[in-house]
């Protein structure tokens, strides 16, 4: 059973960093326009180099 | 003993002298002082995808002076910034060009930087919640498959590592509006939750603490996910209603022309002030109470009285804020400005018929009135039953009060309302119906009585012509050319029904508008005239009609017109009437065009020539019977019958008064969806009682498993998750 006492830290540790990534896009407000996000991926505007 | 090279060296100073810090350098100065950039805000209708997004904002970002554009396709609104001297008529003529229609936004109205800070305040304790959900129900799975002695008291350690900040992170939300109502004097449905929270987690510190077998550290995260989901959805669909209804009133961007000394200067409304000269274009709203001084013209008076029959204006007439001037500039002396035009007056009527409306509770206020008391007393009576019972085993008795406690906790209490009404708003937004108040379905449901306006709501406020077919051709060939050379509503709606028939208009000479009669041309030698029957030499009719004379000795010709018809119209009279709904027509219009209007709708009971006060009336005296009254209007003169109602709906082109009164707004021009809103609203209450039996029958069987003493931390998660996903499954079933 000794192994729980790396596996559970690590499980902690890998859904904290889930949690992060949500914050961070909370404070990016990736939530703001939903619909324009699914839309704007089919455009091919910034394709070959990522909008400065 | 330290030299002072070892000391740290003292931070770099950007500046010669300390004062230089402090003072703001030449170019922040400068910076300050030039104007700031332009925030525009534009609405988008019409655009619907990938290829709108790109062409707007390129064809935006040609424009000299524009720095940046940026679509949001779920508001359907462009934000642009721009240089200071940019104005949305610059880029509205640059979209239209693009192929999209555009509207201005007022900036002021729809908070713009702000966002929707309390929603995403609400996700990050969501979303905080649904973390620790997981990690503690990973753990206590294990603890329930039989984790033994040191290991299980390891996972209940780290269980409440993880759980106990959650809730206190999470649970703000909950903690903050039962203190709220604490202090108020109420016992709310916060209070048994909080409670709940705090009760289960310190129990399990305990519990853990002592090496006992149940701690309820993942009933309690659980707890705060489901019910945090719940007040989310709520806040979701308010959020939504919210926006749509701001940006409707951001549309009307309240300004004036004011004329001083001549020339002319574009203001806000709110600086006009008394004595001033207003410019009112053909076309446009008047903006304040005044007089005219100059020009003639006929007003457009359907949204304050519901007249259809436009009203000639000309000096010394006085106007309201709220008409809309229709064929001749006008100049017009403010005699009334801001809080002191009519329309504002009639704003606070409305404030008081609103304050009346707020004694309404909620169905989830009345459940959570009978729950809290019951669960409190059966929490306590189960804890003085066991101390009795065990001969003062206070452990055992505080674990049996808390699992009751945590069991009857109103989890799925918490989600019957918001997933029913999320579901139902949603499925009526689609349907173009903007459900503005949070109880508005619930007293939908209870209507028995429905009150419709005329002008504007049934019909369109737009004339069409109705006899047509008794004049001659060469006539109506002549009536086409000079209805053509006007703007005039009831030209308009002639020229276009003549070119419908396939009517080719004569040629007629030296046509023009005459403003407030009519127009004038000549033809084959002839002064003909379109308009007005004291102008053309006609006696007047009852309803709303316009004159043609040939310039002979032929008697003048009369077009009749009549209000055409909203679509849905008839669909929304039948569909209530279907539901056993008795419907009323009460207007401020001719008993003649009313009458005609209830006959052709099938509508039985009507009211003419209604004043403002009578409708309001009207309203109240039904109440005063019993009934459960839903108001349909858009003027201003139904704006307090609208406040007045149980339930209200305003079409969108309602004035911004009327639409601030209803609790729910018709986006489309259709009024059909009206009966399907009643229909549903109906079926949500349903959903919502059933959810309420649904968790009650939970806690039927749960309760007394947990007054014996049986519960386990098992059991709680089990009854929970359950009663939760049953709850929403049936909400998901509306249709």
């Amino acid at each position: 059973m000794e192994i729980l006492g790396i596996l559970i830290p690590v499980s902690l540790f890998l859904g904290g960093l889930g949690l992060l990534a949500f914050f961070w896009s909370l404070k990016n407000r990736q939530y703001e326009d939903p619909r324009g996000d699914a839309e704007r991926i089919l455009t091919s505007d910034w394709d070959d180099a990522p909008k400065p | 003993m330290t030299s002072a090279a070892d000391l740290p060296p003292p931070r770099a100073m950007p500046a010669a002298c300390p004062a230089c810090v402090v003072a703001p350098s030449a170019e922040r100065l400068a910076q300050l002082a030039a104007p700031q950039a332009a925030r525009l805000m534009l609405s988008l209708p019409t655009a619907h995808c990938a290829a709108c997004i790109s062409t707007v904002e390129t064809g935006l970002q040609r424009l000299p002076g524009v720095h940046s554009a940026r679509v949001n396709l779920t508001l359907k609104r462009v934000l642009v910034e721009a240089d200071a001297e940019m104005t949305a008529q610059d880029l509205i003529p640059a979209l239209a060009r693009l192929g999209y229609e555009a509207h201005e936004l007022d900036a002021g109205v729809l908070s713009v930087t702000d966002g929707d800070r309390q929603g995403r305040d609400l996700l990050m304790r969501l979303g905080v919640a649904g973390f620790a959900m997981m990690n503690v129900m990973l753990l206590s799975v294990a603890v329930w498959s039989g984790a033994e002695d040191a290991t299980r008291d390891l996972f209940h350690w780290i269980s409440g590592a993880i759980a106990l900040p959650t809730v206190a992170f999470a649970g703000q939300p909950f903690f903050k509006s039962a203190w709220a109502a604490l202090k108020a004097g109420r016992l709310g449905m916060d209070f048994p939750i909080s409670l709940a929270l705090v009760l289960a987690s310190s129990i399990s510190v305990y519990e853990t603490w002592h090496s006992g077998h149940h701690a309820y550290f993942d009933a309690a995260v659980m707890l705060t996910f489901f019910l945090l989901g719940g007040r989310y959805l709520d806040h979701r669909t308010r959020a939504v209603a919210r926006s749509a209804a701001q940006e409707l009133a951001a549309l009307e961007v309240p300004r004036a022309i004011r004329l001083s000394e001549g020339a002319e200067v574009t203001v806000p409304v709110a600086e006009l002030a008394v004595g001033d000269l207003v410019l009112v274009r053909p076309g446009g709203r008047v903006p304040v109470d005044g007089v005219v001084t100059a020009g003639t013209s006929e007003i457009d008076r359907s949204l304050l009285t519901g007249e259809s029959l436009p009203a000639f204006a000309g000096p010394e007439t006085p106007v309201s804020a709220g008409e809309v001037n229709l064929t001749g500039p006008l100049t017009v002396r403010v005699t009334a400005a801001g809080k002191d035009t009519s329309l504002h007056r009639m704003a606070d009527l409305v404030a008081i018929a609103e304050s009346a409306r707020t004694r309404y509770t909620s169905l989830a206020d009345r459940a959570a009135r009978a729950y809290s008391p019951l669960v409190h007393i059966l929490s306590f009576s189960a804890f003085g039953w066991w101390m009795w019972q065990t001969g003062g085993d206070v452990r055992h008795a505080i674990n049996i009060s808390a699992a009751v406690l945590i069991i009857t906790c109103p989890c799925a209490l918490g989600l019957a309302v918001p997933a029913v009404v999320t579901a139902a708003s949603g499925r009526l937004f689609r349907k173009g119906l903007l459900i503005k108040s949070g109880t508005a379905l619930e007293r939908l449901a209870e209507v028995d009585t429905v009150v419709f306006d005329k002008t504007g709501t049934l019909t369109m406020g737009t004339p069409a012509p109705v006899n047509l077919d008794d004049h001659p051709r060469a006539d109506l060939e002549l009536a086409a050319a000079l209805a053509g050379a006007s703007s005039h509503p009831l030209a308009l709606a002639l020229a276009r029904a003549c070119a419908d028939a396939g009517i080719r208009p004569a040629g007629g000479e030296d046509l023009h508008e005459v403003p407030g009669y009519g127009v004038e041309g000549r033809w084959q030698g002839r002064r003909v005239r379109l308009g007005r029957a004291g102008w053309v030499g006609a006696d007047p009719l009852a309803v709303t009609a316009t004159w043609l004379h040939r310039g002979d000795d032929a008697p003048a010709r009369a077009f009749t017109f009549a209000d055409s018809l909203r679509p849905g119209a008839e669909a929304a009279v039948a569909g209530l009437r279907a539901q056993g709904k008795r419907v009323w027509l009460i207007s401020g219009d001719a008993p003649g065009a009313v009458r005609d209007l209830a006959e052709r709708l099938g509508i039985d009971d009507w009211q003419a020539e209604a004043l403002p006060q009578e409708k309001a009336a009207k309203v109240a005296a039904f109440a005063a019977e019993g009934r459960k009254v839903l108001m349909v209007g858009d003027g201003l003169n139904d704006t307090a019958a609208l406040a007045a109602a149980h339930v209200s709906v305003s079409p969108a082109s309602a004035l911004d008064a009327a639409r601030v009164a209803s609790d729910i707004v018709l986006l489309g021009r259709d009024i059909a969806p009206v009966a399907d809103a009643a229909r549903i609203a109906g079926q949500a209450t349903r959903r919502i009682k059933e959810n309420f039996a649904i968790s009650g029958l939970y806690n039927v069987v749960a309760v007394p498993i947990a007054l014996v003493g049986l519960a386990t931390p098992l059991w709680a998660a089990l009854a929970m998750s359950l009663s939760s996903i049953t709850v929403s499954l049936n909400a998901l079933r509306l249709k």
